[in-house]
């Protein structure tokens, strides 16, 4: 099978992901609803007071962290649920559809982040980018090893008959060193650093997300057979 | 296209509970076989390992066409499977769920050919609703197409008639006869008239482990 063929599969794997997902809403709105209830609670429990943009900038990520959490692992679940899992084995190479599923897991945490972001600048006071150039860059490199990482658990998870559970048992410690290398680098997008200070953090994240998607790539095939 | 399945001493085993063990059988272009056996002993499993979707414990399954071996990962383009337990999207219609088949397996197979599927298998008329409003035959019916859809050289049933009318039926003994002439065929069943359509026939049962000429 030539890398044209593999890609134009990778491809349709999103197609279906994006076109099942327009249709059923089974990720997009429990993501949704995540990103609003959290930020409302978050609002009602800081009323008038003043936090600091340090403690704000790690709340940012924690709605983005668990927001994930709850929609990401649905990626392979909802195929074991509906019975899919062998028409995917029948018409895929394992790994177009790690890829297929890692492609439609970023482009939805993308926007899920954009639509977060929004929320959060408009409606949490004293919360300022003060150099947007570190914010984005940390956003995107986060998004790639947030998607990456989810991916190949919720693959693990969505073999386990304790599914629920078993989600964020593995992806708290796997995530963790992302997570806080995140809270670290929006603190300095939030202080206004020059982007050369925050580069310790962009190499952090950039070798978090190929390591992800290395070990994906290794073993995503022995998984996916059982 | 000169075709041909060898299996060596396949077993298999879910924990420490052996399913099956020392499964042999070679078959060529116009040969078929049945896979007999009482329930839960291993029918589906075995055709999930000939069709790549699982690995065996032991020993192996080569595929080769042309005289050259397909791996494992790319025995899919090889394959049409048909089975109660294989599902398509319920959310998108039956043209929908062939067409974004067709385009994620990567075949070139032209519009026309996915409507004269849904013609043969009786869902033409139908193809532009949604497959969560099929009944279990009709479901079984689009099965087919997708099975159908690029042509394999080898066919794998299990419980070719499940859920189907005498029309569907009918069908489906028609494709048996076609694909007996162009390539290989797998049945799993506990059907006797389903096995007695194959030449050879493994009983899951005696762990016989041996394709047998009736």
């Amino acid at each position: 099978m030539s890398i044209f063929s593999s890609l134009s599969s990778t491809m349709g794997i999103l197609q279906k992901e994006i076109h099942s997902e327009l249709r059923t809403r089974y990720a997009l709105n429990a993501l949704l609803m995540f990103v609003v209830t959290t930020l409302s609670v978050i609002l009602f429990a800081v009323g008038s007071e003043s936090v600091s943009r340090e403690v704000l900038s790690g709340i940012l990520w924690i709605i983005i962290f668990f927001s994930a959490m709850s929609g990401l692992s649905r990626t392979f679940v909802t195929e074991e649920e509906r019975g899919t899992v062998m028409t995917l084995h029948l018409i895929a190479r394992p790994l177009t559809i790690y890829f297929g599923k890692f492609l439609y897991n970023f482009f939805l945490l993308s926007a899920l982040n954009v639509f977060t972001l929004i929320l959060y600048l408009l409606l949490i006071p004293g919360f300022s980018i003060g150099n947007y150039s570190v914010f984005i860059t940390a956003i995107i490199l986060g998004t790639f090893g947030l998607a990456s990482a989810s991916t190949i658990i919720a693959a693990i998870v969505a073999k386990a008959s304790t599914k629920g559970t078993l989600y964020p048992v593995l992806a708290f410690p796997i995530l963790l060193p992302l997570l806080l290398t995140l809270i670290n680098a929006t603190k300095l997008a939030v202080e206004g650093v020059v982007f050369s200070e925050a580069l310790g953090e962009f190499q952090v994240l950039i070798s978090y997300g190929i390591a992800i998607t290395a070990i994906s790539y290794l073993l995503f095939d022995y998984i996916w057979k059982e | 296209m000169s075709v041909s399945i060898t299996a060596d001493g396949i077993e298999k085993k879910y924990n420490r509970r052996k399913i099956f063990s020392n499964i042999n059988f070679a078959l060529r272009e116009n040969d078929s076989l049945a896979i007999t056996g009482r329930n839960g002993s291993g029918k589906s499993t075995l055709l999930k390992i000939i069709s790549g979707a699982l690995s065996p414990t032991e020993g192996e399954i080569s595929l080769t066409i042309e005289n050259k071996n397909v791996a494992a990962s790319d025995r899919f383009t090889l394959v049409g499977f048909v089975a109660p337990y294989l599902q398509l999207y319920d959310e998108f219609t039956a043209l929908e769920n062939l067409r974004l088949l067709r385009r994620i397996r990567g075949i070139r197979t032209s519009d026309e050919t996915i409507l004269a599927l849904l013609r043969r298998v009786n869902l033409f008329d139908r193809r532009n609703d949604f497959v969560r409003t099929y009944s279990s035959g009709m479901k079984q019916r689009l099965k087919y197409a997708f099975a159908l859809l690029h042509e394999p050289p080898v066919l794998l049933l299990d419980e070719p008639a499940s859920n189907l009318d005498d029309e569907g039926i009918a069908t489906v003994r028609q494709i048996i006869e076609e694909q007996k002439k162009k390539g290989i065929l797998i049945i799993a069943t506990n059907e006797q008239h389903d096995a007695e359509l194959c030449q050879q026939t493994i009983d899951l049962n005696k762990q016989i482990g041996r394709g047998e000429n009736r």
